[in-house]
């Protein structure tokens, strides 16, 4: 008989393992699931995993698309610790992208190096406003944040179809709903010629760091993991919760919004009615997979980010309907979430012992 | 008001409400057994696309049907395993299972998009809908439509007026003392779980063989997480839940009606009215956090491991 047995503290070696065990796991389902849809597993993997990353083109987009997705994984990560359920990143980056847009767009053709900064704040900005909203109806009304700001994603699609049919739209596009290109000064700048990488990677190492000096090394980073973990004692020690949901919620919006300010500013190079292939949502397993860690996030964003490029890549080259890629993210995430009961628990075979009494 | 404008009004509402008040009831019980499942949306889609595949290949809608309700099921099953056997966290184990669902529904429904079919039958003769007044209100509906309000009493009765719903109350609002007279409070929140399941199922199924019909991708557009919603507006209450699906229904209909009478207000902003009255419905209930307490199941998400 298989039984769990919980062990007498959490296993060092498992939380390091378990993520491992997780993508092993996911890498044998996937093949699995490459053999159902009638594709040969091997070559299915080959292109799903490997291919993609066989060219220094296909390292830049590696790169390129972890870039939103290590921002705001690392982002949900904080407010996750403090039981901080914001989903609604998705809504925060299109918030950001159009607010920050919106001022390229209202600088077009000045050719200055301040209109880039003054982009990335109005997207920071954009994105924060957007999630100070469930913040504030959570912290005077007590509504729950998890729903709230889902709900407020919705709303932003629908804003940013809007904006780029109406006030945003090129006069001069046909009857296309996008924005006018963004000019030279309002473009992020490449990093490799040839490639679409830009300077928003290195901003997400930035964030990285500053990320894990936050919650590792600052005092509000240690009171937010303390309202996360052990609530009653975060009150008995005067922290507050209020605080507490707006720090996190805001930190989240900010960097969804630079994500999405970013997207438009970086690949995608105008508005329009779609800017994200749902970043902000993949984002949440990043967090997850990342153990909520800055450092951990890095890795899980580029291998999320792995799982879009294998996407398009299978598409290409075997036909397989891109859904693949989220069929994928979602069984990574709920093997990472079965495995980790291996951090608290053991895996017996056989009747468990009656433990001696110590 | 003139009932020729009226009665397609009412009707339209219905279809509205319907896949709301399907969704919610389901997770109404499983919330009440002390589970919450945040993956209503990812349940509905593989509901929807189970349902339409199966009607599409088989002709038959009772096989759609049931179809609809396992694979719900076998969703839930996926989610009871993780956070209610593996003890992970609900709110992760929830959101993988939307995030799963979103991506697996559009991967079996690849080939599927934008075919018509023709829709869940309805239940009475014709002639009994023609009848004047009443007719089309109460007798021109399928079998889901029926079923959701059949399935709120019966979930009422069931939680308040049987011993078993007696049980499932007390596992949702103290695991302990529930485990420890000698109830199974793993058992009790899978079935719950899985009934949660088949009802999000059927009620994608709605959506995809009666409302639209046909089968589009991420179809439920956010219907699952108003289903949610609705709960806590109902302060897990079945009555209310019925009340509130139909308040919901009612708000989006008038939003359609507002653009074809010809308001001078972007379309867009005419499609937000739901989402936005989800958050302000939200809002009011949600500020009186003592009523709140007071009849939400005490142990919603937390995990349950016995003390050994």
């Amino acid at each position: 008989m298989i039984m769990l047995e919980r062990r007498r503290e959490t296993s060092r070696v498992m939380k390091f393992a378990s993520p491992l065990l997780a993508l092993v796991l996911t890498v044998i389902s996937g093949a699995a699931l490459f053999g159902l849809l009638g594709f040969d597993p091997l070559e299915a993997l080959y292109q799903f995993f490997i291919a993609p990353v066989m060219t220094s083109y296909g390292i830049a987009e590696l790169l390129l698309k972890a870039t939103p997705l290590i921002l705001i994984g690392v982002g949900l990560a904080i407010g996750y610790r403090a039981n901080v359920w914001n989903i609604g990143a998705e809504g925060q980056l299109i918030i950001g992208a159009i607010a920050g847009g919106a001022i390229g767009l209202a600088l077009h053709g000045v050719d200055s190096v301040l209109v880039l900064p003054l982009m990335i704040a109005g997207g920071i900005l954009g994105g924060m406003a957007w999630a100070a909203i469930p913040a504030l109806l959570r912290t005077h009304f007590n509504a729950s944040e998890l729903l709230t700001s889902l709900m407020l994603t919705y709303v932003a699609e629908l804003l940013l179809t809007w904006a780029v049919n109406g006030p945003l739209k090129d006069p001069d596009g046909f009857s296309f709903p996008e924005s006018k290109m963004f000019h030279d000064s309002a473009s992020m700048p490449l990093l490799l010629e040839g490639t679409r990488l830009h300077g928003g990677f290195l901003a997400a190492l930035i964030v990285v760091l500053l990320g894990w000096f936050f919650i590792s090394r600052s005092l509000p980073g240690y009171e937010v993991r303390v309202t996360g973990s052990a609530p009653h004692a975060a009150r008995f020690a005067g922290f507050s919760q209020t605080v507490t949901i707006w720090m996190t919620l805001l930190a989240g919006g900010a960097l969804a919004g630079l994500a999405g300010l970013f997207e438009v500013a970086g690949p995608v190079g105008q508005l329009v009615p779609k800017i994200s292939p749902g970043y902000g949502f993949t984002a949440i397993i990043v967090a997850f997979l990342g153990r909520l860690h800055p450092v951990g996030i890095l890795f899980a964003g580029l291998l999320v980010a792995l799982s879009y490029l294998g996407g398009e890549m299978a598409q290409i080259t075997l036909n397989m309907p891109l859904a693949v890629t989220g069929v994928f993210q979602g069984l990574l995430l709920f093997f990472l979430l079965g495995v980790d009961i291996l951090l608290t628990h053991r895996i017996r075979i056989g009747h468990i012992k009656p433990r001696s009494a110590s | 008001m003139d009932h020729a404008y009226l009665t397609p009004l009412i009707l339209a509402i219905i279809a509205t409400a319907t896949p709301l008040l399907l969704a919610a009831t389901g997770e109404l019980v499983t919330e009440k057994s002390g589970v919450l499942n945040l993956g209503i949306e990812g349940m509905m889609l593989m509901g929807a696309v189970s349902g339409f595949v199966t009607a599409k290949l088989t002709g038959s809608m009772v096989l759609a049907l049931v179809a609809a309700g396992l694979t719900g099921m076998a969703m839930s099953a996926l989610f009871g395993f993780l956070a209610l056997v593996l003890l992970a966290n609900q709110v992760a184990s929830g959101l993988a299972l939307t995030i799963f669902g979103v991506g697996l529904s559009a991967l079996v429904g690849a080939n599927w998009v934008g075919q018509p079919i023709d829709p869940l039958p309805v239940l009475f003769p014709a002639a009994l809908a023609e009848l004047p007044l009443v007719g089309p209100v109460l007798f021109a509906h399928d079998f889901l439509t029926y079923l959701s309000f059949g399935a709120i009493a019966g979930v009422w009765w069931f939680l308040y007026r049987t011993k078993a719903g007696l049980i499932l109350r007390a596992v949702g609002d103290a695991h302990d003392s529930a485990h420890a007279i000698g109830y199974n409070v793993v058992k009790v929140r899978f079935l719950a779980t899985l009934f949660g399941g088949c009802m999000s199922g059927l009620a994608g199924a709605y959506l995809s063989l009666v409302y639209t019909p046909m089968w589009a991708e991420n179809m439920s557009a956010g219907r699952g997480w108003i289903a949610l919603a609705l709960i806590v507006f109902a302060t897990w209450r079945p009555g209310r839940v019925l009340i509130g699906a139909y308040l919901f229904g009612a708000i989006a209909i008038l939003q359609l009606h507002a653009q074809g009478a010809g308001l001078d207000i972007p379309a867009q902003f005419l499609n937000m009215l739901p989402y936005l009255a989800t958050i302000l419905v939200l809002v009011i209930i949600s500020r009186d956090a003592v009523r709140i307490r007071l009849n939400a199941p005490a142990c919603i998400g937390k995990a349950f491991h016995p003390a050994a």
